[in-house]
């Protein structure tokens, strides 16, 4: 009898795969622009314009929280500091949306944001070199999140930091990042961030077409995403993984250099997560430190916790509910929604630990097969 | 003597007195300015309220030739004290004053309350005085320190007499007074040294003993901010432990990481609010600074309280999973914060400090130590030693030590290892409660009180190492006092940083904190 | 039975390693040479420094003064886990450490001798050679019809033979074996006995046991660890009448 998962790792570039693949991907792709731009707007299956960001910071979330499952649900590593890799992200697509504003800014400043005329700021930060171009911005959004994680991952997996240390040092990371943004001469325009936005690629960011632009290029950024991890995860490297998550000292025995793979998804996982956050801004017209706060972090590995972790799919169907119900009930009754995403924490962890993408599969294969052992022991701290 | 001559003196000043009261009433500016230079060498006391008077635009002029202090809704007669009847306000006028006149009024106030009833008047006067130092008012402090019978009055008139000397006294007394004025820390005084050394820029033995005390005095100022980064950071770093200690206990004794310690601290903060207000609801009022006895055990018995409930219903069935112990907990956190929104409301609660916190006591040359900060440095080592009493001299420690330990082997061995669990954790808990007690003295109170500590509480911990109460306290303390001396230099935001980003890359460095366990149960870990 | 080898290469060398936690010496100035080809069993009473050693040529511990030299000139004292394994030392531990979550068939691919680069891993196939190289090992280790089976799911003798496996299927050059027969059945022991002798016909194996029939059987050379130093070497017989030894050891 062949193990479920060398069926899968069989399966893993199917042609039934591709179909699975290439379905949700059409549902995303031309349902929405159909459901926009197509249904007459007072039809109840319409999508209104001020939906799609909303349904665009969606897919930027699912991004976001399929970057923290391939470090967390496959090599146990609890990064805390995924929010802060986002924020990177969005601040490097933040400048470049505020260097477009030209002289459009309420000081009507050719060359410098208004918060820096606002300070006296007579020329801008050499930092700020380049953001005039997307290309220069697009090539930071990689970089600037990526270095981070390989430098700080390069220093914490050396030592073996491992665990709760490693969550909690990037927790430190984080909040040490939110101080620093906070501060007004830092040159990102402190407490108030960035907003205003005008254009990007010299479309104007608030037309409904553009909008939809942006969404595409979520959905597209998502897809892409999730290939990669599919590729790392069903590789000889995700074997890797899920060995280092059950016996890190036993694989360094093998020979397998520990430090290089967990650097590696980190690095990857942190490119992932600061594209996602590039995305989000200009569709949600705004970037400010808060996104650094220690609470964003650890809430993504809610969305992972409650779609499932360690299964790719399951990150992205998390992202979309835990955010949909988010949305909801902040509209309906704000002060419960913090009851019911601590209840999620607790419950997820306690009750539910293969998250609704195990529940699934439990029904499922609660028939005929026994059940296999998924991803239950924990990485000894 | 000089006492008695003085007093000999009296009747007859008394008739000066009102001459020179009658003398304000002179249109000439100069000539008023001669009476209140001369009402001020008197050293009447009477003299006190006309220059106040006389400097606030009150002193009125009545056409019977008498001078009125006008003290709404009353008419006073300086001479008596006593309320004059006949006379409505309006029908009187002021006695006009210039700027030159108020500065004359200012010294001549000055030099009258050295004389005053009140020590703590004859205090501000004697430290006043070194504001205008003059020849006259050398004589006069001359004479207030021969009458003065409490020693810091006097050194503080001495201190004046000095700096007058140094601007008018013969050579020596001039010498004598650098040399005296190099023991202060006062801005004051160095500006006086400051132009005392360009005056006497011919003279090279007075120049020198401006230098020497201006050298003195530039080194005790040193030394003073010296010793205010070391109090402020000992507070800061109290602070600090306090926040920690708690977590010294779940997460490195029992190796719990309890992300809602932080609502432990809040919880806390709020009983101590919750007893204010019962305190200050149902009890007389003399009672209201006896709060805090109430708030410590109660807040104690509520965060104790919470943390056992939690044990027992989610952290006992995450033993041994410790990221989703954090998860678990963070949910927990975010519940007990809004609970406690809903209940308070967002807005800061503000809870008082008791009448025998409030204030403080200057250590040196302008340096306040505040007691609610001594109090807490106090409170935190009673708490420390206590807690290491607890574990190592009761026989609940020694079983919380045997079933962290070798949890197998404790129960074997008769312990009930998930009751000291239980009982563990809701200490750690309890003692996070007081530390919310002693947090809400030096702040406000609002719902995230604790997520601004929980970062800076595991840092701690696991900065001094992880089940080390030792190194929990000499982290704590060595981050208070390397933040405060941080601050000047790079400011408060920036300083924190660098905190933050050092001890990263010393946990890297160390991944086993400051008095890391070494040995084989240590790597087995790994 | 052991015919006289050629003069053989010292393949481990240990000089003087002394290691210490908390003041207590696990090792003190221990010295130790095997050589190339040799069957060694190390036994000691508990403490006597016998893992200790193991993690110090394996480079889980630093030692504190001494020297740990593999074949000629490699300093073993200065490479990390990785590393040392990568030149061909493998070990097994006192307690089976096999991935649980893999199944038998994984852990044996990962254990493969191959370019352990990890950015080669991301781009490994699993080639119809290596698959029949599993395949035979599997065989070997009595483990084919659970290649599919997670390795948790096995039982604590499989484990057992599933790691000696994963051992078996790298070509190492030098194996360290941590109680390689604890909590076997005697017939599971036999077997094994039979495995390693097979094994060390074409390599270097330091077998740590308790287990002294086991020991016997395998009727190597013997080294008496005691308190972190070699207190004597030989055949078991021998060791087994000096006094010292029995004195600390078999003498209880």
């Amino acid at each position: 009898m062949q193990s479920k998962r060398l069926e899968e790792r069989a399966n893993t570039w199917s042609p039934g795969f591709w179909a699975a693949f290439g379905g949700c991907g059409a549902v995303l792709v031309l349902g929405v622009p159909i459901l926009n731009l197509l249904v007459p707007p007072n039809s109840a299956a319409a999508i209104p314009d001020y939906l799609v960001p909303l349904l665009g910071k969606y897919v930027c979330y699912a991004l976001l929280a399929l970057s923290l499952d391939l470090i967390w649900g496959y090599a146990g590593i609890l990064s805390l500091g995924h929010g802060a890799f986002f924020a990177l992200g969005g601040y490097c697509m933040g400048m470049y949306l505020m260097r477009q504003i030209g002289a459009r800014g309420v000081y009507g400043n050719p060359l410098l944001p208004d918060f820096m005329v606002f300070l006296d700021w007579k020329e801008l930060p050499w930092f700020w070199w380049g953001f005039d171009h997307f290309a220069w911005a697009a090539a930071m959004i990689v970089l600037v999140p990526g270095l981070l994680a390989l430098v700080f991952g390069w220093l914490a997996f050396r030592s073996r930091v491992t665990g709760v240390y490693l969550s909690i040092i990037t927790q430190a990371m984080t909040y040490a990042l939110m101080l620093a943004f906070f501060r007004n001469d830092m040159g990102f325009g402190g407490n108030n961030g960035m907003t205003d936005y005008k254009d990007i690629l010299g479309w104007d960011v608030h037309q409904p077409s553009t909008r939809l632009g942006l969404y595409l290029a979520s959905v597209a950024a998502l897809g892409l995403g999730y290939l990669v991890c599919r590729f790392i995860t069903s590789s000889k490297l995700g074997r890797v993984l899920l060995a280092l998550r059950d016996a890190e000292s036993r694989v360094r025995f093998l020979g397998y250099s520990v430090t290089h793979a967990k650097l590696l998804v980190f690095t990857v996982s942190a490119v992932l997560a600061g594209i996602a956050g590039a995305l989000y801004v200009p569709q949600v017209g705004i970037i400010n430190p808060s996104e650094f706060s220690p609470g964003n972090s650890i809430e993504i590995a809610i969305w992972v916790s409650v779609g499932g972790r360690g299964t790719l799919s399951g990150a992205i169907v998390g992202a979309v509910l835990v955010n949909l119900a988010k949305t909801w009930l902040t509209g309906v009754a704000a002060e419960t929604w913090l009851f019911v995403l601590g209840g999620l924490f607790v419950l997820t962890t306690l009750v539910f630990p293969h998250g609704i993408i195990g529940l699934f599969r439990q029904a499922r294969s609660a028939r005929p097969r026994r059940a296999a052992p998924v991803a239950a022991a924990e990485e000894q701290a | 003597m000089v006492l008695m001559l003085l007093a000999a003196a009296l009747p007859a000043r008394g008739q000066e007195f009102a001459t020179f009261l009658a003398a304000l009433r002179a249109d000439s500016f100069a000539d008023k300015e001669q009476a209140v230079a001369a009402l001020g060498k008197l050293g009447d006391g009477r003299a006190v309220a006309v220059l106040t008077a006389l400097k606030d635009g009150r002193l009125l002029k009545a056409p019977d030739g008498r001078v009125i202090i006008s003290q709404p809704p009353n008419l006073i007669d300086p001479m008596t004290g006593e309320v004059v009847p006949d006379l409505t306000a309006d029908a009187l006028d002021r006695v006009h004053i210039n700027n030159r006149l108020r500065g004359a009024i200012e010294g001549a106030l000055g030099e009258l309350t050295l004389f005053s009833a009140d020590p703590a008047a004859r205090l501000a006067a004697a430290r006043d005085a070194v504001r205008h130092p003059s020849v006259d008012g050398a004589v006069l402090l001359e004479k207030a320190i021969a009458a003065e019978k409490e020693a810091d009055i006097r050194a503080a008139m001495q201190q004046s007499l000095s700096a007058a000397r140094l601007l008018s006294g013969s050579k020596q007394e001039k010498l004598a007074a650098a040399r005296a004025l190099g023991t202060t820390t006062d801005p004051q005084i160095k500006n006086l040294l400051d132009q005392f050394r360009a005056a006497s820029e011919s003279d090279p033995e007075l120049r020198q003993a401006a230098d020497a005390a201006l050298a003195s005095i530039k080194h005790r100022l040193w030394l003073v901010g010296l010793l205010a980064n070391l109090f402020q950071g000992v507070s800061l770093g109290s602070v600090l432990l306090l926040a920690a200690i708690g977590l010294a206990i779940t997460f490195g004794v029992m190796g719990v990481i309890n992300m809602a310690h932080g609502e432990m601290i809040m919880l806390g903060a709020y009983a101590a609010y919750v007893c204010q207000q019962v305190f200050r609801a149902f009890l007389p009022v003399g009672w209201i600074n006896g709060y805090l006895a109430a708030a410590l055990p109660v807040a104690f018995l509520c965060a104790g309280a919470v943390g056992v409930a939690l044990e027992r219903t989610v952290i006992r069935r995450l033993y041994g999973r410790p990221l989703e112990t954090l998860l678990a907990t963070w949910g927990v956190s975010l519940i007990l914060q809004q609970t406690v929104r809903s209940i308070f409301g967002s807005p800061n609660r503000e809870v008082a400090n008791p009448s025998w916190m409030t204030g403080g006591f200057d250590l040196i040359g302008g340096f306040t130590v505040t007691w609610n900060r001594v109090c807490i440095i106090f409170f935190c080592l009673t708490v420390l030693a206590a807690l290491a009493l607890l574990l190592n001299r009761t026989s609940l420690g020694l079983q919380m030590r045997a079933v962290t330990q070798n949890r197998p082997m404790a129960s074997v061995m008769g312990i009930r290892t998930a009751r000291i669990d239980a009982l563990t954790f809701g200490l750690g808990s309890g003692i996070a409660g007081m530390a919310g007690v002693a947090l809400s003295q030096i702040g406000n109170v609002s719902p995230n009180l604790g997520t601004i500590y929980i970062v800076d509480s595991f840092l701690v911990v696991v900065f001094g190492g992880v089940g080390n109460l030792l190194g929990t306290f000499v982290g704590a303390l060595f981050l208070g006092i390397v933040n405060k001396f941080l601050e000047p230099v790079a400011g408060a935001v920036l300083g924190k940083i660098v905190v933050l980003v050092t001890i990263i890359l010393f946990i890297q460095r160390r991944p086993r904190g400051l008095f890391a366990p070494k040995g084989r149960s240590a790597e087995a870990e790994a | 039975m052991n015919t006289p080898r050629l003069p053989a290469e010292p393949l481990l060398y240990l000089n003087g390693v002394t290691v210490s936690f908390d003041g207590f010496r696990a090792l003190n100035s221990l010295s130790l040479i095997v050589e190339e080809g040799e069957l060694r069993t190390i036994i000691g009473p508990n403490g006597a420094g016998k893992t200790t050693m193991m993690d110090v040529v394996t480079g889980k511990t630093r030692p504190d003064a001494g020297e740990v030299f593999f074949r000629r000139g490699t300093d073993l004292s200065r490479l990390d886990e990785s590393e040392i394994a990568n030149l061909g030392i493998g070990r097994k531990f006192q307690r089976p450490t096999v991935f649980e979550n893999l199944t038998v068939f994984e852990n044996l691919e990962l254990s493969l001798a191959d370019n352990r680069a990890i950015w080669r891993t991301l781009f490994a196939r699993l080639t119809p050679y290596r698959r029949d190289r599993i395949g035979s090992v599997l065989a070997r280790i009595g483990l084919s019809e659970q290649g599919g089976t997670p390795a948790g799911s096995l039982s604590h003798g499989q484990k057992q033979w599933l790691e000696i496996g994963m051992l078996l299927i790298h070509d190492r050059t030098l194996l360290l074996l941590d109680e390689p027969v604890a909590g076997m059945t005697d017939r599971e022991t036999e077997e094994t006995a039979e495995l390693i002798l097979d094994l060390a016909k074409d390599r270097t194996i330091v077998v740590v046991e308790h287990d002294m029939a086991f020991v016997r059987s395998l009727g190597a050379k013997v080294t008496v660890l005691h308190e972190g130093a070699v207190l004597a070497e030989g055949s078991l017989d021998h060791v087994q009448n000096d006094p010292r030894v029995i004195e600390v050891y078999l003498g209880r």
